[in-house]
Order: C-alpha cells, then sequence, then structure tokens
C-alpha cells in the first residue's frame, strides 16, 4: 500500500537553553571587572591606536595585545539605527536606538543602545554617556545603556594597570532560544500510528528494506521510503548494555537493560528498555513484546515474550 | 597549469594545549591562540607566514557560539585571509586537517594553519549532545550507552575474554603520564584498579571511558619550498582520506564500519602500503571507549577479523610493542571532542618527526592518524611518514 | 576554453537546482526537502550518486536547533557504498570551494555540493545573534536587521545611498524575480512597508524561509561530456574581516575586494554579477569593492537574496544561478559572491566563464 492523503502536520515546542559559563582571559577580565567599578578600559596596539572594548588580538597584526588603558565614559556615535520594536535579551524594553559608539580617548567604536525619545533625536556625531546599570557584576550589560550628553570630548586615554580588587574572571551568558519542531512527512505518519500502538516502519522501493522509525529516505538508496508496513509488536534483542549509571532526567531505577531490538518485519533495530525480567538475565536473542502505559508516546518498555530465543544467525545482520 | 600531480605536503609545525577538564584562566580565543602559537613556534614562522587557516570543532551548542570561527578570526591572525570552518562530528579534527592539507596539495596554497578545539567547561556535552527533539524517545542511557551494545556485539563475534578492554585503558594511561600535554596523569593507575572501578554501561567500565577536556591542536602544513627551510624534520603525508556512510542503515555493521575499511584502503593504496602491520610504526586511533581499540585493529587491517582482541592482549600494541596503538594515551587521556581528531593526526606526526618525547616509538618511520564520528559513520585517516612521499 | 587557468585543472559547474524557496516547510523533514533537489541536480548530469567523486554540504546546527543535524540529512545522498563526503558549517558557498579544492588535487574529478537551511523552525533574526563576540555583543542580542541597519546608516551618512536608492534596489530585484519560480517574494509590487530597524524598511530586508540548493561540479573533459556549456570556474577566493562591528569600516568590504582580486574579477568584464546581499544597502557595499558601477552589468537577475535567502544556501545559489546564466548561453562572463557572518565579515568570490559560442 502506499502513503494516504498528508496528515495534519506534527509541531511542538523546541526549547534550546543553557547557562553558559564563559572564562575570560586576562583582557576581557579587566575590562568587564572595569565596568563593575564604573571604569571603562581600553587596549593599545603597537601603533598607538586604542581599541574600546579591549581585544585580546591586534585584529591587524593579529599580536597579542595587553596595555591597558583608561578612556572616557563619554563618547561620539559614529553610527545608529532606530530599534522599534526591541526583542527579547535586548538592553531597553521601550523603543532605543542601537548605537556605534566612540568612547573618548579611543580609536574604536563600542556596540550598546542609546536611549533617546525618538529617531529625531538621534544622529551621527551626537555626544552621548554610559548610563551605569544600577547593579553591575562585571559584564557587558553593566553598561545599561548610552544616553545624550551635551559636552564636549576632553578626556584622553590614560594608563591602567586593569587591577581591580575581586576581579570578574567569567560570566555566565544564559541563552535561550525556541524553536517549534515538526518531524516531516514520514516521521509524523510513525507518530501518529503510535497513538494506536502499532510500529508503522516505511519499505524502500529499490532494495526493499524496511526502515523503523522510517526517516523519510532510504539511507542507503538516497529515495523516499514511501510504502508503509506494519512490524512487530515482538521482536528479538540483537545487543544491550546494562545501565548502572542514572542519566539526568531519566527516572529510571539502575540497573536496567538498555538494548537494541529487531521487531519482526524490521531490516534494523530500534531501542528501547528491557524490563519483566531480572537484568542479569536479558540475552542476546532474547524475545520481547512491547508494553505500553497510559499516555505514552512510545512503548515504556519491552518485556519477555517467553518464546524460545532466536538463533544467532537470524538477527546477526540486524544489530 | 602550474605543476603536474599533487603538491607533497608536510607537517612543519605542532602545537597543542595542556589538556585539562576545564580552562578558567582563558577565553576561548586564548585557548586556541596557545595551541597556534606553539605550532607557529615549532615552525619558527609568524602569523604573517601563514595562507590560510582551516578550523574544525564539533557542534557549535558544545560552547554556545555559532559559527565560532567569525569570532575567532582576529585571533587567529585570519584577517585578509581565507578562513575554512568543518564540520564532520567525532571525525571533524582528522577532517580539518585533511582539508588543509588539501589546500597545499592543489597548490592553492602554500602555508596553512590547521587547528581544531573544544572548550567543554563553556557547557556540558551530554546536554550538547542530547538536545531533547520532541516526539523522539529519548536516548535511555547516557554517553557510554551509545556505544557498550557495539562493544557486546564485538565480544560475542569475536569471543574476546571480557578483560581486553581493562588492558587497553591501562596502557593508554600509562603512555598519558609520558606525555605532558594528556589531560589525565594517573600517578597511581594500576590494572587492578582499572579492573576494580564501577561498571557503568556494562560491558564498559568507568576506567575505560573517555575523560571532558578543554583543549586545542594546531598543525602548520607546508609545502616542498616550506618544508626545505624547516627547522625541524618535517612529518610528509603519504595519503589521506574522508569516508562516510549513513548514521543507521539496514544491514550497518557498526562493529567494523565499511567506511572505516574503505577509508583506511584508501590511504594504504595512496601511501603504497600493502601490509599495514608491517609497515606502519605507530597508530594514533579514535579509542572514545576501550574496545575500540581491538575493534579498530580488525576494521584498519592491522588484525584479521576476531583477531584484533589478540593483539592487545600479546601486548603487541604496548608502547614498546611490535604496533604501538596510542603511544599519547590516546582519547581515552584526553578529549576536547573537536580536536581529539587532529591530536590524533597530530601525534602520529610527531611520532614520525621524532618529536614526541618520552611517549616516542623508537625510529617510527611510518605512522597512522585516525578519527571517526558521528553513528560510526565518518571516518578521516591520514599517514605521515619521515620521507617524503615516492610520486 | 577559460580565458584564463591560473589552478591545476579547469573545473566547471555543470548544473544546479534549488528548491522552490517558501515561508515554511513543516510538513517536510529536512531530508525530505533537500532529496528531490538532489534527484534534480543529478538527472541533469545523468550521473548517479555513486558515481560522484566528493560529496560536501553546508549547514547550520542552530539554525536547526539540533546538533549533528547534517548527519541526517546525509541519508538523502544515499551514501552506500560509502562516499568521500566533508561538511562545513558555513553557506554551501564554502562547500563548494572545498569540494573545489578537492578537484584540483585530483582525487576527484567530479563533486556534489549542496546546503539548505530551515528558518522557519526558529526566529532566525535571534539565532544569528549566537554568531557574535560571546562576550561583548552576544549578552545584548543584537539581531541580523539592527547590525544591518548600522551599516545602512553609515552608508547613508557617507552620501553613498538614501532610502529612496535603496528602495529601488528592492523594487529591482523583486521584479527580475518575476522570471524566478523558486522565488520566495516576487513582483515590482512588493511593499517597501515600515520601518524594521530604521534606515531598513521591510522591503530592504530578505524574506525568511526554508531551502535548498544543489551543484555538480566537474574538471575538464567530464565537464564538456556532462554539460553542454559548463561554467568554468575561472577563478575563486574568499577572506574574512576583523569581527568586531568597531574595528571595521562599515561602508567597505576590503574582504570582498583581495577575493575578487585573487579571483580574477578585474581581469575583464562582466556581464552578470549575483551577489548574495541579503539587505539592500549590502548590495551598495558590494557594487564598490567588486566595480560594479555602470549598468552593463547585470546584478542579481535572480532577484537575488531579497527575493529569496535560505540560510546557509543562499550563498550557494548565487553561484548556482550565475552558473546556469552560461549554461542557458545568457551570460559568457559572471562574478559570484556569498557572504557569512555580521555585515559582510566574510566574502567568497568566483569567476565564472562559458566558452564561446
Amino acid at each position: 500500500m502506499t502513503a494516504a492523503s498528508p496528515p495534519e502536520v506534527l509541531r511542538a515546542p523546541l526549547v534550546v537553553e543553557f547557562p553558559f559559563t564563559r572564562s575570560l582571559g586576562p583582557v576581557q577580565s579587566a575590562f568587564l571587572t572595569g565596568l563593575r567599578e564604573r571604569v571603562v578600559l581600553g587596549v593599545k596596539t603597537a601603533d598607538g591606536k586604542v581599541m574600546v572594548p579591549p581585544v585580546e588580538y591586534d585584529p591587524v597584526t593579529a599580536e597579542e595585545i595587553r596595555e591597558l588603558v583608561e578612556v572616557g565614559a563619554t563618547g561620539t556615535v559614529t553610527t545608529w539605527a532606530w530599534n522599534g520594536s526591541p526583542r527579547p535579551g535586548q538592553p531597553l524594553g521601550t523603543p532605543f536606538a542601537w548605537v556605534l559608539v566612540r568612547l573618548d580617548g579611543a580609536d574604536t567604536a563600542i556596540l550598546h543602545a542609546l536611549d533617546a525619545p525618538g529617531p529625531e533625536a538621534v544622529r551621527t556625531g551626537m555626544r552621548v554617556r554610559i548610563r551605569w546599570a544600577g547593579e553591575r557584576t562585571g559584564a557587558i550589560t553593566d553598561i545599561a545603556c548610552f544616553e545624550p550628553h551635551d559636552a564636549e570630548a576632553t578626556e584622553q586615554a590614560t594608563p591602567h594597570d586593569g587591577q581591580f580588587a575581586d576581579a570578574v574572571t567569567g560570566i555566565v551568558a544564559a541563552a535561550r532560544l525556541d524553536y517549534t519542531y515538526s518531524p516531516g512527512r514520514s516521521q509524523t505518519a510513525y507518530i501518529n500510528a503510535l497513538a494506536d500502538r502499532r510500529t508503522v516502519g516505511e519499505r524502500c522501493p529499490s532494495c526493499h528494506k524496511v526502515y523503523v522509525p522510517p526517516r523519510g529516505a532510504c539511507p542507503t538508496c538516497g529515495v523516499a521510503t514511501t510504502d508503509q508496513v506494519e512490524v512487530g509488536p515482538a521482536g528479538t534483542v540483537t545487543t544491550y548494555c546494562i545501565v548502572n549509571i542514572k542519566a539526568k532526567n531519566l527516572d529510571i531505577e539502575v540497573p536496567y537493560v538498555y538494548a537494541h531490538i529487531a521487531l519482526d518485519g524490521a531490516d534494523l533495530a530500534l531501542h528501547g528498555r528491557i524490563g519483566g525480567i531480572p537484568y542479569d538475565q536479558v540475552r542476546m536473542g532474547l524475545r520481547v513484546e512491547p508494553v505500553w502505559t497510559e499516555g505514552g508516546r512510545h512503548p515504556d518498555h519491552y518485556r519477555p515474550t517467553g518464546e524460545p530465543d532466536a538463533d544467532y544467525d537470524a538477527y546477526k545482520e540486524l544489530i | 597549469m602550474t605543476g603536474t600531480g599533487k603538491e607533497p605536503v608536510a607537517v612543519v609545525g605542532i602545537g597543542q594545549t595542556k589538556h585539562v577538564a576545564a580552562r578558567h584562566d582563558v577565553s576561548i580565543a586564548g585557548l586556541v591562540r596557545e595551541a597556534a602559537l606553539r605550532a607557529l613556534a615549532d615552525a619558527e614562522l609568524t602569523w604573517a607566514d601563514i595562507d590560510a587557516v582551516v578550523i574544525g570543532k564539533a557542534p557549535d551548542f558544545f560552547e554556545g557560539v555559532m559559527m565560532p570561527e567569525l569570532y575567532l578570526a582576529d585571533a587567529l591572525g585570519a584577517v585578509g585571509k581565507p578562513m575554512l570552518r568543518v564540520h564532520t562530528a567525532g571525525s571533524v579534527g582528522g577532517s580539518t586537517a585533511l582539508v588543509a592539507s588539501n589546500l597545499v596539495a592543489a597548490r592553492v596554497h602554500r602555508t596553512v594553519l590547521t587547528l581544531a578545539f573544544e572548550k567543554q567547561s563553556e557547557s556540558n556535552a551530554m546536554w550538547g549532545l542530547s538536545l531533547p527533539v520532541p516526539f523522539q524517545q529519548p536516548l535511555l542511557a547516557g554517553a557510554g550507552g551509545f556505544f557498550a551494545p557495539h562493544v557486546r556485539a564485538y565480544m560475542r563475534r569475536t569471543g574476546a575474554p571480557d578483560t581486553v578492554g581493562s588492558l587497553v585503558a591501562y596502557k593508554d594511561r600509562r603512555n598519558a603520564l609520558k606525555n605532558p600535554y594528556a589531560h589525565l596523569h594517573e600517578h597511581d593507575i594500576t590494572l587492578e584498579k582499572v579492573q576494580a572501578s564501577p561498571m557503568l554501561w556494562d560491558p564498559i567500565r568507568y576506567s575505560e571511558t573517555c575523560p571532558s577536556s578543554d583543549g586545542a591542536c594546531a598543525m602548520i602544513l607546508t609545502d616542498r619550498a616550506g618544508a626545505a627551510r624547516s627547522p625541524r624534520p618535517p612529518a610528509w603525508v603519504h595519503g589521506g582520506a574522508m569516508r562516510s556512510e549513513p548514521t543507521l542503515f539496514a544491514g550497518k555493521d557498526f562493529v567494523s564500519p565499511q567506511a572505516g575499511k574503505d577509508c583506511a584502503a584508501d590511504v594504504y593504496r595512496q601511501a603504497g602500503i600493502t601490509d599495514p602491520r608491517r609497515e606502519i610504526d605507530a597508530v594514533e586511533m579514535y579509542v572514545p571507549f576501550s574496545w575500540y581499540e581491538p575493534m579498530w585493529l580488525e576494521n584498519l587491517g592491522f588484525a584479521a577479523e576476531g583477531e584484533g582482541w589478540k593483539l592487545t592482549e600479546a601486548g603487541v600494541t604496548e608502547l614498546d610493542g611490535d604496533l604501538p596503538v596510542n603511544p599519547s594515551g590516546g582519547v581515552l587521556s584526553t578529549n576536547p571532542i573537536g580536536a581529539s581528531g587532529m591530536i590524533r593526526f597530530a601525534e602520529a606526526a610527531l611520532q614520525v618527526r621524532g618529536l614526541a618525547g618520552e611517549h616516542q616509538v623508537p625510529d617510527a618511520r611510518r605512522a597512522m592518524g585516525h578519527a571517526y564520528g558521528g553513528g560510526a559513520q565518518f571516518f578521516a585517516m591520514w599517514l605521515v611518514g619521515t620521507e617524503p612521499p615516492a610520486s | 576554453m577559460p580565458t584564463t587557468s591560473r589552478y591545476a585543472r579547469d573545473v566547471a559547474v555543470v548544473a544546479f537546482a534549488q528548491s522552490d524557496h517558501r515561508r515554511r516547510s513543516d510538513e517536510l523533514s529536512e531530508v525530505e526537502m533537500v532529496m528531490p533537489v538532489l534527484h534534480q541536480v543529478l538527472d541533469q548530469t545523468g550521473l548517479k550518486a555513486g558515481e560522484i567523486g566528493f560529496t560536501c554540504s553546508g549547514s547550520s546546527d542552530y539554525l536547526a536547533g539540533r546538533a549533528f543535524s547534517f548527519t541526517m540529512t546525509l541519508d538523502g545522498v544515499g551514501a552506500w557504498p560509502p562516499i568521500s563526503e566533508s561538511h562545513v558549517e558555513m553557506d554551501g558557498a564554502w562547500a563548494l570551494y572545498e569540494a573545489w579544492v578537492k578537484i584540483q588535487t585530483g582525487e576527484a574529478d567530479t563533486a556534489l555540493v549542496y546546503s539548505y537551511g530551515k528558518s522557519s523552525p526558529g526566529s532566525v533574526r535571534d539565532v544569528l545573534t549566537r554568531q557574535l563576540d560571546p562576550y561583548y555583543l552576544a549578552p545584548l542580542w543584537p539581531d541580523s536587521v539592527a547590525l544591518a541597519a548600522l551599516q545602512a546608516q553609515a552608508l547613508i551618512d557617507a552620501g553613498e545611498t538614501d532610502e529612496a536608492a535603496l528602495a529601488a534596489i528592492a523594487a529591482r530585484s523583486r521584479t527580475a524575480a518575476e522570471a524566478n519560480p523558486h522565488a520566495q517574494l516576487r513582483g515590482g509590487a512588493v511593499e517597501q512597508g515600515d520601518y524594521q530597524v530604521r534606515p531598513l524598511r521591510t522591503g530592504d530586508c530578505p524574506p525568511i524561509g526554508d531551502g535548498v540548493a544543489a551543484v555538480v561540479l566537474a574538471a575538464g573533459d567530464t565537464a564538456r561530456r556532462l554539460c553542454a556549456r559548463p561554467a568554468w570556474i575561472t577563478g575563486i577566493d574568499h577572506r574574512i574581516e576583523a569581527h568586531g562591528l568597531g574595528l571595521r569600516d562599515l561602508t567597505d568590504s576590503p574582504s570582498t575586494r583581495i577575493a575578487a582580486e585573487h579571483a580574477g574579477v578585474f581581469d575583464a568584464p562582466v556581464d552578470t554579477a549575483e551577489l548574495h546581499a541579503p539587505f539592500s544597502s549590502q548590495e551598495v557595499v558590494l557594487r564598490k569593492a567588486l566595480r560594479l558601477d555602470g549598468d552593463d552589468v547585470a546584478v542579481n537577475p535572480s532577484g537575488g537574496a531579497l527575493a529569496a535567502n535560505p540560510v546557509m544556501a543562499a550563498g550557494l545559489i548565487r553561484i548556482g544561478e550565475a552558473a546556469a546564466r552560461i549554461h542557458r548561453g545568457e551570460s559568457d562572463r559572471a562574478v559570484a559572491h556569498a557572504t557569512s557572518g555580521p555585515c559582510l565579515q566574510q566574502n567568497l568570490v568566483a569567476v565564472l566563464e562559458g566558452e564561446p559560442a
């Protein structure tokens, strides 16, 4: 049989989120610690240019640069862009201008936000100053944003040893991205069949192998698998391991057996947990069947069927 | 036409960081710089001598930086130069070196810096590797659970005694004591301790698994003219190849994947090797779990099928054996994931350059570097020698 | 024969295929989206996957939201028996570069190059912030439109363009796309709309969407056998700039210029330019760097990235579109360009030539 008319597209949220722990190295450590202390540091290149924010390596010569200087908290906008709809994570929640600002005493510009009443109040060349965050931890967000500031540039870069008490050596950079995952035609059909506690694979029209779960393509022939084939429910343990270490986020008592199971009619094994038998009695060739629990999308585990073990030659190609 | 045939490629500079669990003292750029500077110093070259940079690492999620080479361009002296970023899963360190080598072989560039890294302490590798995919059954077993069933299949197929895995771990951890850059330096290691370590994913014990490391590895590759100026002996590339097969497929042999066999065969053909066991003096192979040593010995043609474990058991792969495997201590002792493949390639080169220090294999003239990744589907290998290639 | 041959081997683009680029493709997994395009490009040459000497792809885990996403897409290739294959975490234009190098070594005579991107699952403006310096920039979440707007304002301040000129670029691109059945946004009636991030309006920004591209490369006589009029790559080069926007002159693209010089763009006139300028303002920068100042060059006759911008594939599509014009006899010498990173940080330039009829 061939695939019926396409079922409704499955979708689910996929959140990718982690608090990354970043070590800084000496230059970035000095800069971010300085921000905590309301001091802005730059770094001087061999030809005397002052880079703010300070880079660790000269972008022209690639040489390590470590000569720190202090620059002003006031500066000049070198370009800007009005952001009428701030996005999550951005420095201000109300409309603001993105700006590149050359701080007084610096030769390069720093990117940040400018709090201004509207785009008509912003222009290239305008004078601005740092608005410090009330609570500062040693991070680029210790600069809350820039704000307009009418005063001539006076400050020059002055040498700084970069030393502060209790220097910040690392930051925690939390990052969350939200995706909407959709598994595609082939897996959607498989997932929908699971709801009826049926395991439906797909056969390659070229090599005739049955793929479970189907992935849309026969990976050896590079063609779509279209013919749906119900497999199982019983199958054979082709190989396994005994898990003695509790994995994070898995509420399964150890030890337990994690096995490759070739369902009857499938041409490769899928993975599952073996239950209903002491862990140390599981063996290659054991015949098993799925055990479903209420509300579970996948079988909770597989248990012995009581049939005689399969012969090694019968499954050794399916491991 | 600027020449006929491939330009011979030489490794004239090698650098790596001291691999550790967490490098809290440097940024990501600082980490990669350290390896790059050591490679430049080894070659006695400067940034200006580098024509192009080829960088590799494993998934971007490990550090939470998308395409980090963009941010690293300045630190790697790449501004104004070509920069390529390779990602072929666990084999990436090897693939990256081969892409760099091809740039020289094709006479597109004369001197190339290639580098691979991972700063695993920025996140958690298991998080990066097991991002939950909706609707899919989660992996129920942690990192080793993916590999352990294949190890059991190997044992069933070959009848290998269950003691072999511990022998590999004991050897590699002792070799690591002779390598100042290795992550794990277990000075009080004994075979009994390995054998007594907890069985995590039976048949894999704790001591038979790789650590999680911060580290980087860099190499300078150059042409004949560059090699002639090299202050130290170069390693010459005699053969290099990549092979891929699908992640999972009906009939896939996880114990001895066809892509690994084909890749090795291609490298041997290029290098004129007909009897790898006799003609190759040292092997740096990607062994993330100890049992992969006997498995790869067979896959790479160093032993007949079913016989790999016998070489390990007989001590053939020891540092003083006649086919030393992982004299550096291997992935079992050092594992900055994206860099692990390049470390294998670099360590092979160090052997034939005679610069491997305490873990030098005496008179190593031909050495092999091996990397693999994905679901044992991506393979990258090279063979390096003390003499320039014949053709 | 190509007019110049600075390399060991003559290599040509002999086939190009792409998907219809769409805002969403939820009903298809990545491999289901990629596979038909692979079949199309191979069908053009009559080659089977197993006859290809080298395969190389480009894609991004961050775009997909999953580590190792490319490993599953390999299923669409049919990598059995095992193939010689590699992957770059870059736009497919750089995958093409790696494949071109492989052919130059003599280890392969043909190569299959593909790349793909699904921007629809995530918010691509936010995803691309993760490309930025993780210490000073990424924590501020400056999105790709904001960064391009800073560049656009710098161009306006320098007197190099204005909003009307940017609107004209957008309109010209979408009008050209009327002839491109794969384009996502087409027709001169596409509105400029409101400011997204001022000075860039909706019309100055690329559509967000999903898509795939694939190319077959071949060397010498093989190319001639597979294609009536191969698009010879007579030059190809790529360069990167400093990462920090504050370190760069945003009105210029020195990396594009250096790459163009190395690729031989300026050795002879070109009649076609396919530029990977996702924002209208970036076309201004690229025209300057590539010296495309007259009206005698067809710039983005496909509609360019303003008509379809599947991230990770849009650069390869530029090379494919330029080559396809040569295949059709509509161009004799074309320049193709691809970019990566914020505000044109990294650029690739290729010169493609057809033999005189």
